[in-house]
């Protein structure tokens, strides 16, 4: 009997634990939370702050700029310094080369690689295996090994400063191939046999049939060759004399060259650059992610 | 090799040549000839102006006697081994705090990737002006709590760390979304066995979450590699290799030698020791990653 009651004594304070440790356990768990979100706030300010700093900077007047008390907040808010960087630039023109070779190399890419990777998944011919192979140990080759020759053969052709010289090389991407083919690869033969059966051509199954349902594939890829058209800066600085065929990361290297102190106007140079493309992928996330994430290629 | 029912053999012919031709025109062009034309550069000097003059192996010998050359492999190096392991813990810090049930993941997953798209050029003329000594931010804040900021890209000692700060901050939200990827193919399962087991939060992350994500952490490390050893925009726009060369890379040894100085086949044969630094890490990481990488 006296066993069992130091029994219940001892059961007792346990119970007790418990309870006390649920209402403990919960407030740790809120905490935790709190110091998650925490971290993801701090990470974001370190993400975002510098481009408010950007966009602050490029609406400030000069004397506000170098102040020994910068405010995020510009006290007399202005948009001269776009305008100052019209006058001393041709800025429309640039803004049009950067927009029409990017979509120029987009479209050239869709078309291109898709058409490209049709055949290699559709049209059987001797040698394809080997052939595909070698398209993808191209990747492997960095940039930096081609751009002299490269030059050299826009040189020859008479190409340097021109808008075929700029555009042409970034058309032609072995990964692009790859991405669509894979998406070709995914989907069943049989919707084309039948196709083929009422006398349709490769033409019309490639048009009707097969691009139509690459959809996902043509906007990651879409996506990601205008990505790297707008943000192209090597090639570019080779190939481009004037300004008047300058991209505008290009131009705007420059344009820290001419004004190494008025950031405001330098600023305002990098948020046309980035405004754009930052606009389309908050807009098309999912495809700027699976195509970066797939090809390991960075901005 | 069987094509279609009734196909005859000129016909696909015509097909085939209509859809991979131009693709395949394009690429003997613009990047297949270019390989090996740059290949036989690195064996000759070449100006443009006078006749190509073959050298042999005279480009890489003086290549591998160049201080310029070391100097510049060095910065690469130290770029790699300032920039990897940070991006790589915050990185992976991002996904493991990302790859939970917390509301509005999206936005910040959003915000964390906005600096992988944008330009290079755009990024680093943000962080010359927020390294400024005088006027910049992250002095000003560094005042705040009683420090005095370097001199950042204008020191020959914080130039490399300054082009490293920005490149993190750049990339970590591309290193979050390949770890992010690779923690979400993890299956379920495993936690909910090791939960049964009763095991805590550091030991599911040491048993289970690293060992399985370790494919995509050697992923990571390779293409951070394979990217890093190409580091050139953000040098060109921040430091343009300086001061007095203290931030000078390979890339921008390939630039100078081709841009500045015409020397063509020096130039080429630089681009060819980068490419095999480049496979020659890639090959050792492949067989070192039989040690350290479980898959499932």
């Amino acid at each position: 009997m006296r066993q069992a009651t130091n029994g219940l004594a001892e059961i007792k304070p346990k119970q007790e634990r418990i309870v006390l440790g649920s209402s403990y356990t919960r407030l740790l768990k809120s905490l935790v939370i709190f110091i998650k979100y925490l971290a993801l706030i701090v990470f974001a300010l370190f993400a975002l702050m510098p481009f408010a700093w950007m966009l602050s900077t490029s609406l400030k007047p000069a004397g506000e700029v170098l102040s020994v008390t910068p405010s995020f907040i510009p006290a007399n808010p202005t948009l001269a310094n776009y305008t100052a960087i019209a006058e001393a630039f041709p800025i429309g023109r640039i803004l049009i080369n950067s927009v029409v070779v990017a979509i120029i190399i987009t479209g050239g890419q869709i078309l291109f690689c898709s058409m490209a990777a049709f055949a290699f998944a559709r049209i059987p011919f001797k040698g394809r295996e080997v052939l595909f192979i070698l398209y993808l140990a191209t990747l492997m080759i960095p940039q930096q090994v081609t751009i002299t020759p490269l030059f050299i053969l826009m040189t020859g052709l008479g190409w340097v400063n021109t808008y075929q010289g700029l555009i042409l090389p970034g058309i032609f991407s072995a990964f692009g191939v790859f991405l669509m083919r894979q998406s070709f690869m995914s989907f069943p033969r049989e919707y084309e046999e039948a196709a083929f059966l009422d006398g349709a051509t490769y033409w019309t199954v490639f048009r009707k049939l097969v691009l139509p349902l690459s959809r996902p594939a043509l906007a990651t890829l879409s996506v990601l060759a205008f990505m790297s058209a707008w943000n192209a800066f090597l090639w570019p600085l080779f190939v481009t004399r004037d300004a008047d065929i300058m991209t505008l990361p290009v131009a705007l290297a420059t344009l820290q060259g001419r004004w190494t102190t008025q950031w405001n106007l330098v600023m305002a140079g990098a948020v046309l650059a980035v405004t754009p493309i930052l606009l389309l992928y908050i807009f098309a996330q999912r495809y700027f992610v699976q195509g970066m994430t797939m090809s390991g290629l960075k901005g | 090799m069987v094509g279609r029912v009734g196909e005859s053999a000129t016909k696909r012919r015509f097909w085939l040549t209509f859809f991979l031709a131009p693709h395949l025109i394009g690429m003997l062009i613009m990047l297949v000839i270019p390989i090996v034309a740059s290949f036989i550069l690195s064996f000759a000097e070449w100006d443009l102006l006078t006749p190509a003059r073959w050298v042999g192996l005279d480009n890489y010998a003086n290549l591998l006697n160049s201080p310029d050359f070391w100097t510049a492999l060095g910065h690469t190096c130290f770029y790699i081994i300032g920039y990897l392991p940070i991006v790589l813990v915050l990185g992976l810090t991002l996904a493991l705090l990302l790859n939970q049930k917390l509301k509005g993941l999206l936005f910040f997953r959003t915000a964390y990737f906005m600096p992988v798209v944008s330009s290079w050029v755009a990024v680093a003329l943000l962080w010359r002006w927020l390294l400024n000594p005088r006027y910049g931010l992250i002095n000003y804040g560094l005042g705040l709590v009683g420090l005095q900021g370097p001199n950042w890209i204008y020191d020959p000692n914080w130039s490399l760390p300054s082009i490293i700060f920005a490149g993190i901050w750049k990339d970590l939200g591309f290193v979050m979304m390949l770890l992010l990827g690779g923690l979400q193919a993890i299956p379920q399962e495993y936690y909910e066995a090791a939960k049964i087991d009763g095991a805590g939060g550091y030991k599911l992350l040491m048993r289970i979450t690293l060992p399985l994500l370790s494919p995509t952490i050697f992923f990571v490390v390779v293409i951070s590699l394979i990217n890093s050893f190409q580091v050139f925009d953000q040098v060109y726009v921040m430091t343009g290799g300086g001061p007095a060369g203290s931030s000078q890379v390979l890339v921008g040894e390939i630039v100078n030698n081709a841009f500045s100085y015409s020397k063509f086949g020096y130039a080429s044969a630089i681009s060819w020791v980068l490419f095999a630094l480049i496979m020659g890490v890639t090959v050792v990481q492949w067989r070192l990653q039989k040690r350290f990488v479980h898959y499932q």
